[in-house]
């Protein structure tokens, strides 16, 4: 606009600064949209200079809208559910995977520890949980991250040969990703459960729920995730905290082919209290689907663009598109929330659980906005609270997703494609809505709340990545 | 102690878990309460709650649709309190307030159509943030000050590609369309622009322009430092230019102190070409080249009349004659808001032939600070006074106490002081210095001038009343209440 058109008025001002100023215009009744600024993270010359060099390459940001689009134009499929061993390739004998970065038995938490255990068990390894912890020390064990082997699982994670994984396909590319069965709420084995309930559950799961699902997910030709997703949305879940609009969308969804696949009565009605029952059911259908839509991200040559974000109770994990599966890690933050009766942050474990992936596309935490209740973990909570934290994630990422949109923000898409640059340049990590487990393990949730991924993995990988794209 | 449940059940109630879950915390931290929660009555809170030892057989009653108000407290009274509040809270609800942008890429999108960014964030992120807005096709107010020479160099040689407006950086008033952006004051439309190097110089003229009954189409505030050498005027001849074209204005104001002398040449070497008539006020300078057809006004108000197309300036009121003069009082005591307000007074003493001190020194005035002898100006908005404190325009009473001592010292004949009102300053200047008095008679006389139009928030009309009724004697405009002050002091030799 010419000098002369902006004499001519009216005038629309942008205020960044002192809000006094803006107060004073809307007063005036002239149009004023008033910044809520802070100041930029001071940062160290070395990742200055990193971040300069990465914003001004042409190439970077043409491999980021290529790896945006990847992410926009998946398409996943929850297909079918069968036995780790038969869909995981690569998962074998006296191996466990888990959730988050690599990590050894002598710093995992608590928790994870008592997953490690009561898994030994189930699979055989060892025949009681004291002779399981001296085997998981021995060095027989194999543990290896679940997104190594295109896994995810929620809190501990752990999966192993016998437990079935739903599995989800992008029919846009080809990929699959996998995820246990969320087993419900209180001692389970991703809160670090081991006793004999619990295994005799998983063993449940294994005969009964697993083979059954998949049955009827195999005579139904499969479900497509995103329009669920995207009603979910529209009906106050974020897929991170809240599932229950999506939990009872599936079960309307695949209810008539579990009906027509299984024979006996007693057996349908089980499952189908099993999971109702459950709010958070399709949190682990979410998982394998966010895992599924960021993978073919990775082998964007050049992007900065973040493919994972995960936990393991100890350490904070994330992979960058164009770097593989390099890690970079820091510890993890503890959550900030609000706990149950009887609970308190004395009882907290650090964040922990594969779980972050729904925010790596764009949900959970991102999708605040939608689900404003959940914003009452943070701060002021409330409506105006939830739009400042998406509005703050739209700051980190490349764009906004073409198909889930949040109604309460005039059906604007969710943030997606994380991006390293953006996040070192605004000092904003990326904010996760989260569970908060007991550290003791075997206990179960005791809150619910919000953490943060630890900046110091994106920095660590915004210097590899100006290193690596000379 | 005994901790007992207490129990409250509210049937076919149903909140969110997480609103309950902020209601426990909030009324757990109340007196004589042990332990809070509020849970839907779900056979599983119920086990939660029986765990804890908060449930009770009333509780144990409550179904799934039921609310569970559940308190470990020592006596009934303070349990009853707690489940009152925990209520209160669920039912209380907060106006939603409209969510704002993060950044100016989200404030564009909340306003198509934005203009003009106005930037005040602290100097050393200024440069950037007028860049980006820049980038963006926006024009540009930068008020912050400390922005580096180089910096606004090449912010207005990218404006000037750009075809954009960049104003200041220290620019702290702007009239553009009508509208009063930073330290501004409701004053008519007009045909007359103005062209400043300050704010308070552009506020001073604009104030007694309206006064007179004219009105102002513009006023573009250029930063203090635009006609150096090192800027060259890039800002002053970009608003020069677009004022020119200007179908509302008829007549342009250039209110600046003195500019480098090439740049002087320059600017007025481009004044000489002008389609309309033009005023210039250089505070400060002696001799210069002002074309012919230029009107020169030594003073703001002097500007503001020959723009009106008034010859004399003595067709604004004359104003009060000074106080009968007192022997051994013989110093003036300026004490000043704004740095320009205080430049003038400088220069209107200098003219009466009183040698002064200052602070900020204007041409023939000497450096001088607090408890410097003789006839003294202070510019208390300068650096060396607002660190970690508020400007005295927004925060007047921090000029109290030199005003107090300037009433208290015997050799001061006139305290001398500028009061600015309108957007952004303090809502009752006036009320604030006439708290200190009223002044005694055989005192100091208090001289004050008033910055401002009878539409500002603060009403100059009643601004005035207040100094008066505590008898402060208020000229005009800055330059009679220096000319009242320095004429004082003459008839007392």
């Amino acid at each position: 606009m010419s000098i002369a058109s902006l004499l001519a008025g009216p005038l629309k001002v942008v205020n960044i600064g002192l809000s006094g100023f803006a107060r004073d215009l809307a007063g005036s009744g002239v149009a004023v949209a008033d910044v809520d600024w802070s100041p930029p993270p001071n940062l160290s010359p070395e990742l200055q200079a990193a971040l300069d060099r990465l914003l001004a390459d042409p190439g970077v940001d043409a491999a980021n809208e290529e790896a945006f689009e990847r992410l926009a134009k998946s398409d996943p499929v929850l297909l079918d559910v069968r036995r780790a061993d038969e869909a995981v390739p690569g998962l074998g004998d006296r191996m466990i995977l888990h959730a988050g970065p690599p990590i050894e038995w002598p710093r995992m938490c608590g928790p994870m520890r008592g997953a490690v255990q009561g898994a030994i068990v189930l699979e055989g390894w060892a025949s009681d949980l004291v002779s399981a912890e001296r085997l998981a020390d021995s060095g027989a064990i194999r543990f290896a991250p679940n997104h190594q082997f295109g896994a995810v699982g929620p809190m501990t994670g752990i999966i192993t040969r016998s437990m079935p994984v739903m599995v989800v396909e992008n029919r846009a590319f080809g990929n699959r990703a996998y995820c246990t069965l969320n087993e419900g709420l209180g001692k389970v084995m991703r809160f670090g459960g081991n006793d004999a309930s619990v295994l005799e559950r998983l063993r449940w799961i294994a005969a009964s729920l697993g083979p059954t699902l998949g049955a009827a997910l195999r005579h139904n030709g499969g479900l497509a995730l995103k329009p669920l997703i995207a009603r979910g949305l529209a009906m106050g879940d974020e897929m991170h905290q809240r599932n229950v609009a999506c939990t009872s969308l599936f079960v309307r969804a695949i209810g008539p082919a579990l009906a027509e696949v299984v024979e006996d009565r007693a057996n349908l009605a089980a499952i189908l209290r099993f999971v109702g029952a459950n709010d958070q059911f399709f949190l682990n259908i979410a998982m394998a689907m966010a895992k599924a839509i960021a993978d073919p991200a990775r082998e964007v040559a050049r992007s900065t663009v973040v493919t994972c974000l995960s936990r393991n109770g100890t350490d904070f994990g994330i992979h960058v598109a164009g770097l593989g599966a390099r890690w970079f890690t820091a510890p993890v933050e503890m959550p900030k929330g609000l706990y149950f009766p009887g609970f308190g942050e004395a009882d907290a474990n650090p964040d922990m659980g594969d779980s972050a992936i729904v925010e790596t596309v764009g949900l959970g935490g991102f999708a605040m906005a939608a689900s404003p209740a959940v914003a009452g973990f943070v701060g002021a909570g409330g409506m105006a609270e939830a739009l400042r934290i998406t509005r703050e994630m739209y700051e980190i990422t490349l764009g906004r997703s073409p198909d889930w949109k949040i109604a309460t923000m005039d059906f604007a898409g969710v943030p997606l494609g994380i991006d390293v640059r953006k996040v070192v340049a605004a000092g904003q990590a990326p904010i996760i809505n989260t569970g908060i487990a007991h550290r003791e393990p075997g206990i179960g949730q005791v809150g619910a709340g919000v953490v943060r991924a630890p900046l110091a993995c994106f920095h660590a990988a915004l210097l590899a990545c100006a290193a690596e794209y000379r | 102690m005994t901790w007992t449940p207490f129990n409250r059940v509210r049937r076919g109630a149903y909140f969110d878990s997480v609103a309950l879950m902020r209601a426990a915390a909030r009324i757990e931290a109340m007196p004589g309460i042990a332990a809070a929660s509020l849970m839907m009555g779900a056979d599983a809170n119920k086990a939660m709650l029986r765990d804890a030892g908060l449930l009770n057989h009333e509780g144990e009653t409550a179904g799934p649709n039921d609310l569970i108000v559940a308190v470990t407290a020592d006596t009934a009274r303070h349990a009853e309190a707690a489940c009152d509040a925990g209520e209160a809270e669920l039912a209380g609800s907060r106006p939603t307030s409209r969510s704002r942008a993060r950044s100016l890429s989200g404030a564009v999108e909340d306003l198509p159509g934005a203009n003009l960014a106005l930037i005040s964030v602290p100097g050393v992120y200024a440069a950037a943030q007028a860049r980006a807005a820049l980038a963006r096709g926006l024009h540009v107010m930068v008020f912050s000050d400390n922005v580096s020479f180089a910096d606004e160099r090449a912010l207005k040689e990218l404006a000037r590609g750009s075809g954009l407006l960049l104003m200041g950086p220290d620019c702290g008033t702007a009239l553009i369309a009508g509208v009063a952006l930073g330290f501004a004051n409701e004053v008519r439309r007009g045909d007359i622009g103005i062209i400043a190097a300050s704010g308070t110089g552009l506020q001073e003229v604009a104030c007694l322009v309206d006064r007179l009954g004219h009105g102002i189409s513009h006023g573009i505030g250029v930063g203090g430092r635009d006609l150096s050498a090192k800027i060259g005027g890039l800002a002053t001849f970009a608003a020069f230019d677009a004022l020119e074209r200007d179908a509302a204005t008829r007549h342009i104001v250039i209110v600046s102190k003195p500019p480098a002398p090439e740049v002087a040449r320059a600017l007025f070497a481009r004044l000489a070409t002008c389609a309309k008539t033009v005023t210039v006020c250089i505070l400060g300078a002696r001799t210069l080249d002002i074309p012919a057809g230029v009107r020169a006004a030594h003073t703001l108000a002097e500007a503001a009349a020959m723009a009106c197309g008034i010859a004399e300036t003595k067709k604004i009121a004359a104003g009060p004659a000074a106080p009968a003069r007192q022997s051994g009082r013989r110093f003036v005591r300026g004490l000043f808001a704004g740095g320009t307000l205080a430049a003038e007074a400088q220069l209107v003493l200098l003219d009466a032939g009183l040698a002064v001190a200052s602070n900020a020194p204007a041409p023939g005035a000497v450096h001088g600070a607090i408890g410097t002898a003789g006839h003294l100006v202070l510019d208390l908005g300068a650096g060396e006074f607002t660190i970690g404190r508020p400007h005295p325009m927004i925060a007047p009473a921090m000029r109290n106490a030199l005003i107090a001592a300037a009433l208290a010292d015997p050799a001061v004949s006139v305290v001398l002081i500028d009061l600015v009102i309108g957007h952004g300053a303090h809502e009752d200047p006036a009320g604030i210095v006439a708290g200190l008095g009223p002044f005694p008679m055989d005192g100091p006389a208090v001289i004050a001038s008033v910055t401002g139009t009878d539409r500002d928030p603060q009403n100059r009309a009643r601004q005035g009343a207040i100094l008066r009724a505590a008898n402060v004697t208020v000229a005009d405009s800055n330059s009679a209440a220096s000319a009242l002050a320095a004429a004082r002091i003459v008839a007392a030799r």
